[in-house]
Parts: C-alpha cells; sequence; structure tokens
C-alpha cells in the first residue's frame, strides 16, 4: 500500500509543488469533517424527532426497524433514494435543479466558521459569525429558486412567505449578534469562545468574563437581562430562520402541501431535507458559542480540551436541536401577519434596546 | 390588552404548553404493539368476538336462532326415535332429545350483538375472545359446529321416517281395533269447546322460522 501511495504522490508531485498537495488535502479532510457530521447528525435529528415527537405525544414511535426503530432514518434515506426524480413539465428546469444544492450549500457553508473544539475550526475568520449569517441567507435564495422554478402557486406563495419570513427575522438575529460582538469586541467566533473559558458564570449569557481585564469583573453581572433578551431573540429568531414551528408559514402543510419544496422528490427532497436539519444544527450551535460558552465546559477547566471540546460543542447544539423539536410538537403556527408583528413590532424594537444598553454598559464598565 | 402584557402573556401561555409537553416525555406509552407476544391483549369484561357452540351441550331449541336479529344462525334438527338415547347435557343435566344435523353461524353477518347468548338454556352458545379471524373467502366466515356428517345426518332421518311410519301404522291399527271392539252405536259429535284460533290472533304468525 505504501508503495502505491508512493508512486501516486510522485506522479501528482510531477505537476503541483508539495505545499499545493498539502494545501489541497488538508482542505479535503478539514471539508469532509463536518459533512460527515451533518450527514450522521441527520440520521440522529431525524430519529430524534420521529421519537422525540412520539414520546411527547404518549407514543412509542417507530420501533420495528432495528432495535427500539433506531434503524428507521436509515430505512428512510433508502426509500427516498429509490423515489422516481420528477420534474414538473412546466418546471423551470435550471433553476429547478440548482435549489436544492444551494440550500445544501448555505447550510454546509456554515458549518466552516464553527468551532467544533479549541482544535478544530475548518476557517477561523476573523467576521466568522457575519460570515455565518450571510450563509444563512444564502438558504433564501435557493428557496425562491425552488419556488420559482417549480411552476406550483403552492411552492411559490411558500417561497414568497419564507423570503419575507426569513429577510424579517435576520435583522432581529443580528441585533442579538450585536449585542454579543459589542461586549466581546470581536467576531471571531473562537475567540468568542476562548473569552468564556472558566466555566458557567463567564458564558456571555451571564455577562461574558469575570477573569478578564477589560469585562469589569464582576460587574458585569448586570448585563445578564440584557443577554436574557438577546438571547431570547436570538432563539425565536433562528426558529424563524430555519422555518420551524411556530414560524412555518412557508412550509405550512395544512395550506400550502409543504411549501417551496412541494414538487421535489427522491434525493433533491433530501438535500433540502438535510439542509434544514444541518441549519437547525447551525443555529443552535452558534446560540451556544455566542451565548453558552461553545466547546468550553460549563465545570470551567475541568473536562475540557479538544476532545472534550467536540463533546461539550455538539451536545449543547443538539440541546438546542432538542428544544426546536419540543417548540414544533408545542406550539401552533402563527398567522403570516403575527410573523411579522412579532419580528418587526416586538423583536426589532427589543433588539435595539439591546443593542444600547450592551453598548452604553460596555463603556461603562470596560 | 397592551403592547407589554401582550409579549409576556405570549411567553407565559408559551411556557406554559411546553411544561405540559414537556412532561409526557417520560411517561407511560400508551401504544401496544399488536402482535407481540410479549403484550397482552387484555380485553375488556364481557368483549364480544367470535361465537361458539358446545355441541356436547346444544339440545337443538333453536332459541338461539329466533333471537338473532340478522339471521346468521341456521339449525335443522331430527327428532331422536325412543330406542336412541341422547344423553343429558354437562351443564343442567337437561335431557337431549334432538340429533342437531346442522348448526351454521355465518360470521360475516353476525353483528356480535349477544342476543343469542342470552336466551341458551345450557349456555352452550358463547361468545368468545377469539377476534383475529379474518378470511379471503367470505364463504369461510360460515362456521359449521354440528358434529355429524351429511350421512350420519340423513341416517338420523331415515330412522325417524321409518320410526313415524311404523308409529303411524301402529296407530292406525289400533284405531282399528278399538273401532273393531268397540260397541256399536253413534260416534261422539260433541262440538268443540272453543272455537279454533283466528287468523287474527297475535300468535298466528309465530310459528318457527325457516
Amino acid at each position: 500500500m505504501t508503495a502505491i501511495y508512493q508512486a501516486l504522490y510522485e506522479f501528482i508531485s510531477r505537476f503541483f509543488s508539495p505545499s499545493i498537495i498539502t494545501l489541497v488535502v488538508t482542505t479535503l479532510v478539514y471539508a469532509a469533517i463536518p459533512l460527515v457530521f451533518i450527514l450522521v447528525y441527520g440520521l440522529v435529528a431525524i430519529l430524534g424527532e420521529m421519537k422525540i415527537s412520539a414520546w411527547l405525544q404518549d407514543r412509542l414511535g417507530p420501533m420495528r426497524t432495528g432495535p427500539k426503530g433506531i434503524l428507521q432514518p436509515i430505512a428512510d434515506i433508502l426509500k427516498l433514494l429509490q423515489k422516481e426524480d420528477t420534474t414538473p413539465r412546466a418546471a423551470d428546469r435550471p433553476l429547478y435543479r440548482l435549489a436544492p444544492w444551494v440550500a445544501f450549500i448555505g447550510s454546509y457553508a456554515a458549518f466552516a466558521a464553527l468551532p467544533f473544539s479549541v482544535a478544530y475550526i475548518g476557517a477561523r475568520l476573523n467576521t466568522g459569525i457575519f460570515y455565518i449569517l450571510s450563509m444563512g441567507s444564502l438558504v433564501v435564495v435557493s428557496i425562491l429558486l425552488a419556488g420559482w422554478g417549480s411552476d406550483n402557486k403552492y411552492s411559490m406563495i411558500g417561497a414568497m412567505r419564507s423570503v419575507a419570513q426569513i429577510i424579517s427575522y435576520e435583522i432581529p438575529v443580528a441585533l442579538a449578534v450585536i449585542t454579543v460582538v459589542v461586549i466581546a469586541g470581536s467576531m471571531d467566533l473562537q475567540t468568542i469562545t476562548d473569552l468564556q473559558a472558566g466555566g458557567i458564570n463567564n458564558w456571555f449569557l451571564l455577562g461574558g468574563p469575570k477573569h478578564l481585564e477589560g469585562f469589569g469583573g464582576s460587574t458585569n453581572f448586570v448585563l445578564v437581562p440584557v443577554m436574557l433578551v438577546a438571547f431570547a431573540i436570538y432563539f425565536i429568531g433562528s426558529l424563524a430562520e430555519t422555518n420551524r414551528v411556530p414560524f412555518d408559514v412557508p412550509e405550512a402543510e395544512s395550506e400550502l402541501v409543504a411549501g417551496y419544496h412541494t414538487e421535489y422528490s427522491g434525493m433533491k427532497f433530501a438535500l433540502f431535507f438535510l439542509s434544514e436539519y444541518a441549519s437547525m444544527f447551525a443555529v443552535g450551535s452558534v446560540a451556544s458559542i455566542l451565548f453558552l460558552g461553545g466547546w468550553q465546559s460549563p465545570l470551567g477547566d475541568t473536562m475540557n480540551g479538544p476532545a472534550m471540546g467536540f463533546l461539550w460543542f455538539i451536545l449543547k447544539g443538539l440541546s438546542f436541536v432538542f428544544a426546536q423539536i419540543w417548540i414544533r410538537w408545542t406550539l401552533p403556527r402563527f398567522r403570516v401577519d403575527q410573523v411579522m408583528r412579532i419580528c418587526w413590532k416586538v423583536l426589532i424594537p427589543f433588539g435595539l434596546t439591546a443593542v444600547a444598553a450592551a453598548s452604553v454598559i460596555a463603556v461603562a464598565i470596560q | 390588552m397592551g403592547y407589554f402584557s401582550d409579549i409576556t402573556r405570549g411567553l407565559s401561555t408559551a411556557v406554559k404548553g411546553l411544561t405540559v409537553v414537556i412532561r409526557h416525555l417520560g411517561r407511560r406509552k400508551v401504544t401496544r404493539q399488536y402482535p407481540e407476544p410479549k403484550n397482552e391483549y387484555i380485553l375488556p369484561e364481557r368483549a364480544r368476538n367470535r361465537l361458539y357452540v358446545n355441541m356436547d351441550d346444544c339440545i337443538g331449541c333453536d332459541k338461539c336462532a329466533r333471537a338473532c336479529p340478522v339471521d346468521c344462525i341456521e339449525i335443522e334438527t331430527v327428532k331422536s326415535i325412543p330406542e336412541e338415547d341422547l344423553g343429558v347435557t354437562t351443564r343442567f343435566a337437561k335431557k337431549k332429545s334432538l340429533w342437531v344435523t346442522k348448526f351454521d353461524i355465518d360470521m360475516a353477518k353476525c353483528c356480535y350483538c349477544s342476543l343469542c347468548v342470552w336466551p341458551c338454556p345450557t349456555e352452550c352458545i358463547v361468545m368468545t375472545e377469539v377476534f383475529e379471524f379474518s378470511e379471503p373467502k367470505r364463504e369461510n366466515l360460515i362456521y359449521h359446529y354440528a358434529t355429524m356428517d351429511a350421512a350420519e345426518a340423513e341416517l338420523h332421518r331415515q330412522n325417524r321416517a321409518n320410526y313415524e311410519a311404523q308409529a303411524n301404522v301402529q296407530r292406525a291399527k289400533q284405531a282399528a281395533d278399538r273401532a273393531a271392539n268397540a260397541p256399536a252405536g253413534p260416534p261422539s259429535s260433541t262440538p268443540p269447546s272453543s272455537p279454533p284460533p283466528s287468523a287474527a290472533s297475535p300468535w298466528a304468525n309465530k310459528g318457527p322460522k325457516h
């Protein structure tokens, strides 16, 4: 085997310099980790959604596929892959085909800037959170492509609702993010996570680091109400951005069949589905990075480190996914006008107040 | 409603709903995994499912067939002859005097009302707990409870016919004897003490079915 690798390496190095080869290989490996994670997590999340929804309704959920039904998502995916890949006759074919890929790329690209652990971050950008928010907006493009390309009134209505909703909710989400960024003084997610080292009372939800110079020490507990408001705004806004209940007016089964992905089947539908679940985890993990210390252990230095970091990060992200599932199976759907009202009349004023308060406090105590 | 009270109300009701729902997470699940044997299917008391007839106890009284509102029970009987002893029923020790040559229940017609069960004098027709008896063909749902085959039924019918023919001969002979032995005189011609039942009588149409 080694000889084969050696020969391959020599063959490739005739055309490319070693530094380029190293770059390409490391890039591929780094890119593959989130992809593998998304695929595995997707299976877990699909099963989780089925099982948790069943448990919340005193049912058992899938029980026949494998022990206790744990192989159900695999069976579902296999079934999905066998489905005929249909395209409506009147569809705008290039756009129709492009849409699911754009959706998945948008969700997947957000994972590039997520610090999974101290040892792993796809790309340490000094504008990390900004990049993630903009990748979230890419999903809007795909939804609009899907709705327009399908040539279906339900898809189109769903896509228009979705775009209106996501663009509106980007504002309160951004305001909540800015509240944290003002205190942290950085948009780099790894830096924001590092600031929250040393246990639960240094998390930004509880005012930010107490042990570092320039953060006001213990007095930054006065930030707690501001941070709670920002956290609530971020969480509500993230539900809307991922089109989850109670903000699922774009999909609204009872009104719009399935919204923008009504006409999609097979692999294309699977991509939309995977993209939605990936976004759920992405917004959850961003919430945990901004407010709950990311990969930092809540116990300070105990159980911290590169490997445990992965665990904490995934645990925190999944608990947000759980909360989203829990909310989905509890609350009814808002009307379109209620969705807009909540965004523009409640979340944005509160968000602006939070930003202003955080700025004043930051200036006062730092 | 004011602006802030709307917000607090919205949040508090959402939290209320969420607490109600999360409490169900660890609760006992109500789903029964139907065909699996580890789940016991405890039917409710007096559940009404497939009928069963214990032919050892059936005296062929036809009461169940008459009670049936959908006519799903068909019974045919042949009277026994004096030489035959059919024994007594295990329950209540009733004397059996009829050969039950046919006892068919069409479970496809049955409406599970249980009205046939109550009149049975020997409690031999009962509702069981068997509820898995679907069939690909409707004819298969006609259950034949009679214990004898066609040949045996025919034998009993023949026996009875012979016996009745003999009895008729006997009676005719006795009547002739009586007529011969009796002193000559006018036959008694007393009119019937009561008028025969009229067609308008409420009992007129209540003969046995079939």
